[in-house]
């Protein structure tokens, strides 16, 4: 594979782009912090056996008139990409969201305008060549309106709807889009918040995502105990979800 | 990800002041401030803990981070994978900002040709196996799990089965980055700043927070090992046999049945071995065995001394032959306990502690015999009874081994602890030995004193590196008498 991982540098995307590198994938980065990036790039070179340059560009979900230029980069280092995968997002908690407006309209902007308008660049250049992957991090937040993720998961739905129907519309011409749905992941973003029964550990969530790009798995859950959750919340009816707070 | 399942949790964080971390991925975390009308409304939040191995908590959380650079600003506490038994990695007040580091585990720089690996605080030893054992690299010292962070083995300064040939990991260290008490980060080395170079290697995390290590590989002849075991009836010809074994192999240790009484006490199973030769080794590299985890807290009398007088049984004859000899994976060799993730699950809820102190080759077989009746009087002795036969003192100003016999034991949370634990230190400190921090939770301040001679050099160099004390743990304030 030539792969692109937005946001390598940390949390999730970086599980992800080691599994890749280690395997001896070509792994290019992007991210919005140039240190970063130089560092992860040197982290994943030096797991390599094989004495390959890991490249990156800067690329800031805040800035989508710079996604052109940074899939060029890529392009350019890599010779064409063939694999995509998207783990950059913000996240705030409800309460956080619900009480500074800014702040809200930047997190549903990124994580769904911005994402999404980010994936249809990559669509182009994908199904231009004959097609691809592309693998984007949504989450099980997505699956059912619940009160502790309200704004977030409204956009995580309308992302994870989006690759649905990207899925349906161009399977048949290549492109093999994977929604990842990740539940809980013990990651610096979680941090000072108390693990659920059945919380993920980065490597797993990579490793899942990894098998999901090799099967072109439409949809992974992961850790894949979320998958049954979901089910359940799913399941439940309104005047309960009135009352629990999950 | 979803991390809406645990809303309620978040007045965890609230509790420290810090704030609800926010992240927008690849930038500096902001912090956000909740209204307090919002942050007073989940009542009922059971205070968070964290325990070391051991299991005996203690109140505080870590804030994990990516970047130690800016987490350990105004922090008092590094923590790795919290492996160290007692109380080195808890904080000292539920207040204190603890940084948990185990998400900060990039390499910064790796050189094929000479093994010098440059990496954050975080990386554990078990990704570094996994990465570098299959090319041919090993660390220069490994403690008897894996599943530790590079700046706690920096922290406690770990030996290993190797220690008589090749000293503390500290000895293999080349550099160090460290974020110190006044918020400046230094680099140091054996030539830059040597004073707080050596001062941090074995200090606990008291001088700085780790932020970033340097140092050689060794080369390694095949992915596997050679190993000689051999079944011992006695604790002197244990004694005379751990000798042997270290005079002709680089790594040997032995475990010990501190159960038995009278002509069997001290009986055991002493293990030597080598990297094995290219030619020895098979040609297929060790599969790494799935690891079984323990599944729940087994109830707090299911290890008393009747079942750990049979496991010691069952140990000691399940090594029918008396010697035997052959290829084993790294992982069984160095990490048995490992193959059983949470292995401390099986003292139950109320906790354990290790025991391991080191005797001075000057007092002796007799003080080892001594100290092996003493422990069997006192009782309060678990299965787990590991011996080794250590090497010279290094140079970390606090460094555990000096040349003699290091005996380490676990011990289950009972009432009398406390005493057993005194005695103990007692017979240490009359035959000059001392005990290893990383272990302890229970040793009086008082008696580190008397058992320590170089605590002054210590605390001398805390006074000009950290004179507020803003570096601090609850072992700190346990055995050096730190303000709260």
């Amino acid at each position: 594979m030539k792969a692109i991982v937005f946001g390598g540098t940390s949390g999730m995307g970086r599980a992800v782009a080691r599994r890749l590198a280690e395997r001896g994938d070509a792994v290019f980065l992007l991210a919005n912090d140039e240190a970063e990036l130089q560092r992860s790039a040197a982290d994943l070179k030096a797991r390599q056996t094989a004495a390959v340059e890991v490249g990156y560009a800067l690329c800031d979900l805040a800035k989508p008139e710079g996604f052109a230029a940074a899939l060029d980069a890529a392009d350019a280092a890599l010779g064409d990409f063939d694999t995509v995968v998207v783990t950059a997002a913000v996240f705030a908690s409800q309460e956080a969201l619900e009480s500074d407006i800014e702040l809200c309209q930047k997190l549903v902007t990124f994580d769904y305008a911005h994402t999404l308008i980010f994936c249809e660049h990559v669509r182009k250049r994908l199904l231009a060549r004959g097609g691809g992957r592309l693998a984007v991090f949504s989450s099980v937040a997505g699956d059912r309106g619940r009160k502790p993720v309200a704004i977030y998961g409204s956009a995580k739905a309308g992302l994870s709807v989006y690759l649905e129907a990207l899925d349906h519309k161009y399977h048949a011409a290549g492109l093999s889009v994977v929604c990842v749905k990740p539940g809980f992941v013990k990651t610096a973003m979680t941090a000072g918040l108390k693990p659920p029964p059945f919380a993920g550990e980065p490597d797993q969530v990579a490793r899942d995502v990894v098998r999901a790009l090799d099967k072109r798995q439409p949809v992974v859950y992961t850790p894949g105990m979320w998958r049954l959750v979901m089910f359940v919340i799913k399941l439940l009816p309104r005047f309960v979800m009135r009352k629990i707070n999950f | 990800m979803d991390p809406g399942g645990t809303r309620i949790e978040l007045t965890a964080c609230r509790c420290s002041g810090s704030g609800i971390p926010f992240r927008v991925t690849g930038r500096p975390p902001a912090t956000l401030e909740l209204s307090p009308e919002v942050a007073d409304a989940r009542p009922g939040i059971a205070q968070p803990q964290l325990a070391g191995w051991g299991r005996i908590p203690a109140a505080g959380e870590e804030l994990l981070s990516e970047t130690l650079e800016r987490a350990t600003l105004g922090a008092r506490l590094s923590r790795g994978l919290g492996r160290s038994y007692g109380d080195s990695s808890l904080p000292a007040s539920a207040a204190d900002r603890v940084v948990g580091t185990r998400l900060a585990n990039r390499i910064v720089a790796f050189d094929e040709k000479t093994g010098v690996i440059r990496a954050e605080a975080g990386l554990s030893l078990a990704e570094m196996n996994r990465l570098f054992i299959p090319r041919g690299w090993f660390t220069p010292v490994t403690p008897g799990t894996k599943y530790v962070t590079l700046g706690g083995m920096v922290a406690s300064d770990v030996h290993g089965k190797n220690h008589h040939i090749d000293g503390c990991f500290g000895a293999h260290v080349r550099w160090l980055r460290l974020r110190l008490a006044d918020d400046s980060v230094v680099e140091c080395s054996p030539t830059q700043y040597a004073d707080l170079f050596y001062g941090t290697i074995g200090g606990m995390g008291l001088l700085g927070h780790v932020l970033e290590v340097e140092f050689a590989f060794h080369r390694i002849s095949s992915p596997w090992l050679w190993m000689e075991s051999e079944r011992v009836p006695g604790v002197d010809e244990f004694l005379g046999s751990l000798g042997r074994a270290a005079a002709a192999f680089p790594m040997s240790m032995g475990w010990i049945d501190c159960l038995s009484r009278g002509q069997s006490m001290g009986r055991g199973i002493m293990m030597a071995g080598r990297w094995a030769t290219h030619e020895e080794a098979p040609s297929t590299p060790p599969v790494e065995a799935k690891k079984k985890s323990f599944p729940a807290d087994l109830p707090n009398f299911a290890l008393n001394r009747v079942t750990a007088k049979l496991f010691n049984m069952a140990y000691y004859w399940r090594h029918v032959r008396r010697r035997r000899a052959g290829i084993v994976a790294p992982d069984p060799f160095f990490y048995p306990l490992d193959a059983i993730l949470d292995w401390n699950r099986a003292y139950g809820s109320r906790g354990f502690t290790q025991y391991q102190c080191v005797l001075p080759r000057a007092a002796g077989a007799p003080a080892v015999r001594d100290f092996m009746q003493l422990l069997t009087r006192l009782g309060g002795a678990s299965p787990l009874c590991v011996i080794k036969d250590c090497g010279p003192e290094g140079r970390g100003v606090l460094s555990f081994p000096l040349e003699g016999t290091s005996i380490a034991v676990d011990m289950a949370m009972a009432p009398d602890l406390q005493r057993i634990i005194d005695r103990l230190n007692e017979f240490v400190i009359a035959a000059k030995g001392r005990i290893y921090l990383s272990k302890d939770r229970f040793t009086r301040a008082e008696h580190f004193r008397a058992m320590e001679p170089r605590l002054a050099t210590f605390l001398s160099l805390r006074e000009k590196w950290d004179p507020r004390h803003r570096l601090r743990s609850a072992q700190s304030v346990r055995l050096f008498g730190d303000k709260v």
